[in-house]
């Protein structure tokens, strides 16, 4: 089971956060079509670190960004979702 | 004289204590500290089970956790644990325990005929039967089917509790033998604290056999001092617990055992607890398991591993045979003949493969039993209850030595499966014939035995220093010096060496690799040849090492064959994967207390109790409890359903939708928001005026409906399935928090907050203007009013196709507003209705359902709702909906379904028996307006074949209905019955 360190509430059991999605996929609204499919769609699945949107939903329920390495699970950061610009 | 009898003294069981139990219905006596194993050997029993699939006889092999042959059920009723090692029960007063897969009995088995069958049933013949036909394959997979398994599971309910636990470590030691009491101990002494694990009932491991001395003690009494140093300083010491499975982040699960298998626990105590411990570090000391020698007839009840031997002898106080062979390739075998001999016990030979060994234990046993080198077990000879010989070559040369007990030892292999688990490294280390761990990629390291060292001043030390190694990186507050550890007094005897093929001249079709699931030499041999040669292949085909015991005396023999087929090193050939658990576990254990009621959570509505008063019968719907109808005396469901949604559309009728998702959306970007999550647009509401909306999932599938309301400039109400009312919160949050951060909008979640009631029916406006005393709201309109002393917020929206009011309060003031309600419908002729009636007037209305007709793969158009899309686009969804496959003619899309009989739901439309389905039926019920059925579905090109004659089919219930094609509203297709 993973140890994630919350920002607000510090390490915490893995059962505590749910997984949402790839940092890539998200896709906004307003973005042109073939680019939301493709970046939905057409994506890398590397073997290494990777950056995942979580969300600590039994816990406070704040949205974070992680970097972990989907074969070793180490997890590099945890942070706060900011969106980029 | 033959077979094994107890011994007149020694052993570490407590002849005080005498125990008595059964067996196959024999009462027999042990004392306590037997194992089930030795309690039967100490009583002349050998034979306890039969194989698995030629039911040869079998005994006991062993005297651990990585015993394949003695599987016996222990227990009764709920308690009964099939599949249970024998050696790996500790006897109790009353145990009893049966034996496996034989009938009538061990002695007179009928399944011993397997063994004429013999050459018909090698390896993969069951895979080979599927290339037959399939009606001769169903003959005889009726009895291949019940062949198949080897222990039954219980039949009774299991009237036992398992707890959970969790808890956090600085060291955790997994294995209480010398190497693991070693770094428990320095670790402590080093400021840790320690959690020290061990699967026996006591302290020790390898030296419970064994009569080394430490410190000119017994090593019992120093692991007993080791004991008392970690508990006095805040640590843990658990015995009968197996350390399962090693997993992220340094967790690893724990299986306590707080009674034997099938043994009632203390006063209503749990009889198991699952541990999930966080150590900051671990220490595996989870030693090695002896290999046997490959040979014919090698698994014979009285073929036993020499560790095994020593361990009755020495700690059972049990002599396994009366005229023992020991056949081995390295020192340690000699320990045991050292102890037999201690014991008065006789042996009549001692066969090395070595060329020559010239070590102080072989030295010192020499002189009082026979030792040949150059020698090797070919063939054991007996019968159903032992070996009675072994046919050996000598230099060559044939002997037959005589015997009933063959102790053997072809090696040890390092236990790495936890270290496999956490994602380590493997080095193969020929002069011993095991893998040893190399790197690890958690915070752990593996000593002693487990780790390849040899000796018992070795492993001694090889642990304390790991302790000493894990405080010292903790930067612990209490750290200090640990002493160091004393020196223990034993001869040694080496493990170091290897026999991992058969002896040439073996006959290999009896030569046992894997015991549990009966793969010989020969069947490897055959599974090569067949060109299963990747050692993935060889397993599943073989099933080598797929038995309960997961291949811990036998997997890297099969390896070992494989790589010499292969011509290729081992290490080359590779190993299979490791997985939890080590041992098996109960699925009570996993399970712990979320069974029976609280599997799940049940979520009851705020006029729960009102409900129940009324006698509603009740439907699961998610985790919620829903009315699903009010049943008057003598009706029954069917009819309560049918006689409340015909009072809605004659009268007048009240349901609870209270379970529906309610979201508040508050703030000058409210609109702007709503108009990301619906489909539709929603900025053009005017206030105090709603529409239906609904969602899209980001591929452009509809996934969710439901209602927007604007209450004020600035704030909406939006109200979605209950069913999706978790998920929607979830994606509001995610597109508020996510995916439009800059948004000056506030949104709160309350389901749980407003109770909601839905007066329906032609009635309906006249009982709601008489309750609140002022005009109710027109159609789509919202207002606010008082029942009685409560607020009460009015939203006019109709899902059954009748005129209707959603009457909102909060929760904890509904009750009184429900009662007001109720009794002005009573006395209109009307009534309550639930679930089903709500089913059969929608279905009638046309309105789509989440579940139903909403299943995830729906695009707007599919469904009728294209021409309420948000022209602008900008929703979740917009994007995905613009896809090519998206705008087919070709896809499925809503219909009405008519018939005189009634229409199972989820039957596939087909045009003639026997064609293609062409599309579902999604929703069915009676036709509330005369006779007949009616039904919602999905059809190919529904929209141009109204009228159209098809078959809506359900092989698995058997029922082919004749249905028309019409559109999807059966009533009130204008909406007359509910507009101003």
């Amino acid at each position: 089971m993973l140890l994630i360190c919350c920002p607000f509430c510090g390490p915490r059991a893995g059962v505590e956060f749910k997984f949402e999605r790839a940092l890539e996929t998200i896709v906004g609204p307003e973005m042109p079509a073939t680019e939301a499919m493709s970046r939905l769609y057409t994506r890398d699945n590397p073997r290494g670190v990777s950056g995942e949107l979580w969300r600590h939903s039994f816990g406070c329920g704040a949205w974070l960004m992680l970097q972990r390495d989907t074969a070793t699970h180490e997890i590099s950061s945890v942070t706060l979702f900011e969106a980029h610009p | 004289m033959s077979g094994p009898r107890r011994l007149a003294e020694a052993g570490r069981i407590d002849r005080g204590r005498p125990i008595r139990f059964r067996f196959d219905g024999r009462a027999y006596t042990g004392f306590e500290g037997d194992t089930l194993a030795s309690a039967l050997l100490a009583n002349g029993v050998r034979l306890l089970g039969r194989s698995f699939k030629y039911h040869r006889p079998r005994g006991v092999f062993s005297a651990g956790v990585e015993e394949p042959n003695a599987l016996v059920g222990v227990g009764e009723g709920g308690r009964f644990e099939p599949n249970t090692r024998a050696t790996d029960v500790f006897i109790y007063e009353g145990l009893v325990a049966t034996s496996q897969n034989r009938w009538p009995s061990l002695t007179a088995d009928f399944g011993a005929v397997n063994q004429w069958f013999a050459p018909f049933i090698p390896v993969g013949f069951y895979y080979k039967t599927f290339f037959g036909g399939p009606r001769a394959w169903r003959f005889y997979e009726h009895f291949i089917r019940r062949a198949a398994g080897l222990g039954r599971p219980p039949r009774t309910e299991e009237p036992d509790v398992f707890e959970h636990r969790a808890a956090f470590c600085d060291v955790l030691v997994v294995g209480g033998g010398p190497s693991g009491l070693a770094a428990a101990s320095s670790a402590t002494e080093a400021g840790a604290r320690v959690f020290l694990v061990e699967q026996d009932e006591r302290l020790g491991g390898s030296v419970l056999a064994c009569p080394a001395r430490f410190d000119g003690r017994d090593m019992a009494d120093w692991a007993a001092d080791v004991r008392a140093k970690v508990v006095s300083t805040g640590g843990r010491v658990l015995t009968r617990t197996t350390a399962a499975g090693y997993w992220d982040h340094n967790l690893i699960s724990l299986a306590e055992r707080l009674g034997e298998p099938g043994q009632t626990p203390r006063a209503g105590g749990p009889v198991q607890r699952l541990w999930r411990v966080r150590a900051r570090r671990v220490i595996l000391a989870t030693g090695a398991i002896e290999r046997p020698l490959l040979f014919g007839g090698n698994d014979r009840p009285g073929v036993m591993l020499s560790s095994a031997v020593r361990a009755y002898v020495t700690r059972f106080g049990v002599l396994p045979g009366q005229r023992i062979v020991i056949a081995t390739c390295n020192d340690d075998a000699y320990l045991t003949a050292l102890q037999i001999k201690r014991a008065g016990g006789k042996i009549s030979g001692i066969i090395d493969s070595r060329p020559d060994a010239d070590s102080e234990i072989v030295r010192q046993v020499s002189l009082s039993a026979p030792v040949r080198f150059d020698a090797a077990p070919v063939n054991a000879i007996g019968g159903t209850h032992g070996v009675t010989g072994l046919d050996a070559v000598v230099g060559g040369k044939a002997l037959r030595l005589d015997c009933d007990l063959i102790a053997v030892s072809g090696g040890f292999t390092p236990v790495v499966h936890l270290h496999m688990h956490a994602g380590g490294g493997l080095d193969w280390d020929e002069a011993s014939g095991g893998f040893v761990p190399t790197s690890s990629r958690q915070s752990q390291i593996s000593v002693g035995a487990a780790a390849g060292l040899d000796g018992l001043q070795q492993v001694l030390d090889n642990g304390w220093a790991a302790g000493v190694a894990a405080s010292a990186q903790l930067d612990l507050e209490t750290a200090s010096r640990a002493a160091p550890m004393g020196v223990p007094t034993i001869a040694h005897a080496s493990r170091i060496g290897a026999a991992l093929h058969p002896t040439p001249g073996s006959p290999l079709k009896t030569t046992f690799i894997d015991l549990q699931n009966d793969v010989t030499a020969s069947d490897i041999d055959l599974a090569w040849r067949e060109g299963y040669r990747s050692v993935e292949h060889l397993k599943r085909y073989t099933t080598l090492g797929m038995a309960t015991d997961q291949g811990k005396t036998g997997n890297i023999l099969g390896l070992a064959r494989l790589a010499a087929a292969e011509g290729r090193p081992i290490p080359e050939v590779g190993l299979t994967t490791f997985r939890p658990p080590y041992t098996p576990v109960t699925l009570g254990l996993l399970a712990g207390e979320a069974t029976g009621f609280h599997v799940a959570p049940e979520r009851r509505l705020p006029l729960d109790a009102q409900h129940e008063s009324a006698r509603v019968a009740w439907q699961t719907s998610g985790y919620w409890r829903r009315p699903r109808v009010f049943p008057k005396l003598g009706e029954t469901i069917q009819q309560a359903g049918l006689r409340e949604a015909r009072a809605v559309r004659s009268r007048v009728g009240l349901t609870d939708v209270s379970s529906l998702a309610k979201f508040e959306i508050v703030g000058p970007d409210a609109a702007a928001l709503l108009e990301i999550v619906c489909a539709t647009s929603v900025s053009k509401l005017a206030v105090g005026r709603g529409k239906y909306t609904f969602m899209l999932r980001e591929d452009g599938f509809v996934c969710d409906d439901g209602t927007v309301w604007r209450l004020a400039e600035k704030q909406y109400f939006l109200t979605s399935s209950t069913g999706g009312a978790d998920r929607m919160a979830e994606h509001i949050s995610y597109v508020r928090k996510v995916l439009a951060p800059h948004l000056r909008v506030a949104v709160v979640t309350s389901q749980e907050r407003w109770a909601a009631a839905t007066l329906a029916g032609p009635r309906s406006r006249w009982v709601i203007a008489q309750l609140l005393q002022a005009p109710p709201p027109s159609h789509m309109s919202a207002l606010t009013g008082r029942i009685g002393d409560v607020d009460v917020r009015v939203l006019a929206a109709s899902y059954s196709g009748e005129r209707a009011f959603e009457i909102y309060a909060a929760a904890t003031e509904m009750p009184p507003v429900w009662e007001a309600l109720a009794r002005a419908v009573e006395a209109d002729g009307g009534a309550a209705y639930g679930l089903d009636a709500l089913e059969l007037l929608r279905i009638e209305k046309g309105h789509v359902e989440v579940g139903a007709e909403i299943d995830g793969r729906r695009t707007p158009a599919d469904l009728g709702l294209h021409r309420m899309l948000n022209r602008r686009g900008g929703f979740v969804g917009a994007q995905g909906l613009s896809r090519q496959a998206l705008q087919d003619s070709d896809r499925q899309v809503l219909v009405g379904l008519a018939a005189e009989e009634p229409i199972p739901e989820g039957a596939m439309l087909i045009v003639s028996k026997g064609a293609s389905p062409e599309g579902h039926v999604t929703s069915a019920g009676a036709r509330l307006s005369g006779d007949g059925a009616v039904a919602l579905g999905l059809l190919v090109n529904g929209g141009a074949r109204m009228g159209e004659g098809l078959w809506a089919a359900s092989p698995t219930r058997g029922k082919l209905v004749k249905v028309r094609v019409v559109a999807p509203h059966f009533h009130d297709p204008a909406g007359d019955r509910f507009r101003d």
